[in-house]
């Protein structure tokens, strides 16, 4: 049983390094799973190296000013323009996974001096940021175009094998 | 409204005599000061329409959590956004306590997506119109109905200002008004965002408390110059409501009344109901008096003709 634990300790810990991974080098990983968040969709298997070529190296447009490139915003500017290379460059780092919980508005009400109190939650971030560029550049913006429905997540939408029977219409009120 | 204005008027007119005015004079005085305002510590939703992608997991997730009825097509089905009904968009129903509409706004790039709910205001019309007192404001911040106490006459769909509370029609045996709590039992109570917020892939709903929120809404309008109409719906109208928004097109473009005021809806008939208990236990009494008074007069003079009728020849 403990060598079981054990196995299990040291796949966490090899999946834990995988994702810290960006640190460690300038370009980043060539891919990297983001599966913090899985519950309703199966992981995002996120090509860096290809988004890399898109933001024609520029890593402050989705990693701020934390890679130690110049930020580009002027309004972060104000402050980070002389930031350096951060110790932790992946997003979860800042953005947590459960912004509203009552811990994190506590941490938010006491940090009286926090210029970030608007800061998106994990999931917030990831899909604002995405989502938002793939808008702009007009690359696919469909839940399912990154990432695929669990069966838990099919449930959640009532789709696929869970939807409502067809030829039923809507009951009129 | 106006009715009911005039009808005071008339109240009004009835009672100026007297001590009975200045008794009026001070109550009314006493009311128009009271303002509620809401709970200080009470939380509150920011949902910035700007950032919504109309994916309805919101709508999914409050299926979910408050344990609804199937509903009529999956929630990615997206073609629910052409559905018009009786000339309407999608609104709350026994079905659905949360939905979403997409709006074309005329020079907006792209649709507009609208989340809403009931908005739990600070001093609800529901609660107010109440007779039977089945609506709580919570100090969480939630508006949360009692079905138990509940006789069915649907006054609080009507004084609802923005339509929310839905009747179980499906049900003769046990027809209740539905509508969105906060996921109060659930969520709220245990210092929990609500289900809803929760499962929103963009962020579109900030939870926090109801005075945080405000402060947070008008900076994000100060930050993004440009982005933004400057102003948080549902910091000021009917009194202020738990759930806020922003939007980046005009709020009548998306569906909001605008034309709702910053009055609580109760204070249209504050007054009104002021007096009514009033007109019941002291019009009585004043008029029989008065009859009483009249009568006696009347008795005295017919006595007196009785007694002296010679008087009235001399």
């Amino acid at each position: 049983m403990s060598k079981k634990f054990i196995t299990a300790w040291l796949a966490l810990l090899a999946l834990m390094m995988l994702n810290v991974q960006p640190a460690q080098s300038m370009e980043g990983p060539d891919t990297a799973t983001l599966d913090s968040l899985t519950d309703l969709f199966a992981p995002v298997s996120f090509n860096h190296a290809m988004h890399v070529d898109v933001v024609a190296n520029d890593c402050a447009v989705c990693h701020h000013h934390t890679t130690g490139t110049k930020v580009t915003d002027e309004r972060c500017a104000r402050c980070h323009k002389n930031s350096g290379e951060a110790n932790s460059v992946a997003c979860r780092d800042c953005h947590n996974a459960n912004p509203f919980s009552a811990e994190n508005l506590q941490k938010i009400a006491d940090a009286e001096l926090l210029f970030h109190t608007d800061k998106p939650g994990l999931k917030g971030a990831y899909h604002r940021k995405c989502l938002g560029c793939h808008q702009e550049m007009g690359a696919p913006t469909a839940c399912e175009n990154c990432h695929t429905k669990t069966e838990k997540g099919e449930a959640f939408y009532r789709s696929g094998k869970f939807a409502p029977t067809p030829g039923k219409e809507p009951a009129s009120e | 409204m106006k009715n009911l204005l005039d009808r005071r008027k008339f109240l009004k007119g009835g009672l100026a005599s007297g001590v009975l005015a200045s008794v009026l004079g001070t109550g009314k005085k006493a009311f128009a000061e009271h303002s509620f305002g809401g709970y200080p510590n009470s939380m509150g939703v920011l949902v910035d329409l700007s950032k919504c992608i109309g994916c309805r997991t919101c709508e999914a997730a409050c299926n979910k959590e408050q344990e609804m009825p199937a509903p009529d097509k999956p929630f990615d089905d997206m073609s629910v956004f052409d559905e018009i009904r009786h000339g309407q968009k999608r609104r709350t129903s026994e079905k659905t306590h949360t939905v979403v509409n997409r709006y074309d706004v005329p020079g907006h790039d792209g649709p507009v997506f609208r989340k809403f709910q009931c908005n739990h205001c600070n001093e609800p019309g529901c609660l107010s119109s109440c007779f039977v007192n089945a609506y709580t404001k919570t100090p969480e911040g939630a508006v949360v109905y009692n079905e138990k106490v509940c006789v069915g006459c649907r006054t609080c769909m009507i004084a609802c200002p923005f339509y929310v509370p839905a009747y179980k029609y499906s049900s003769p045996i046990n027809p209740v008004i539905t509508k969105c709590k906060m996921c109060y039992d659930t969520r709220l109570k245990n210092g929990r965002p609500p289900a809803c917020v929760e499962a929103c892939p963009q962020e579109v709903m900030t939870f926090g408390k109801r005075r945080d929120l405000i402060k947070l809404g008008h900076e994000r309008i100060q930050k993004n110059p440009g982005k933004y109409i400057d102003h948080i719906y549902g910091e000021k109208e009917v009194g202020g409501t738990a759930w806020m928004y922003l939007s980046s097109v005009p709020f009548a473009e998306v569906g909001f009344n605008t034309e709702l005021g910053d009055q609580p809806i109760v204070n249209y008939v504050k007054e009104f109901l002021t007096v009514v208990p009033m007109v019941l236990t002291i019009w009585p009494a004043l008029f029989t008096g008065f009859h009483l008074l009249a009568k006696r007069k009347e008795n005295q003079k017919e006595s007196q003709k009785a007694t002296t009728p010679s008087d009235r020849n001399a």
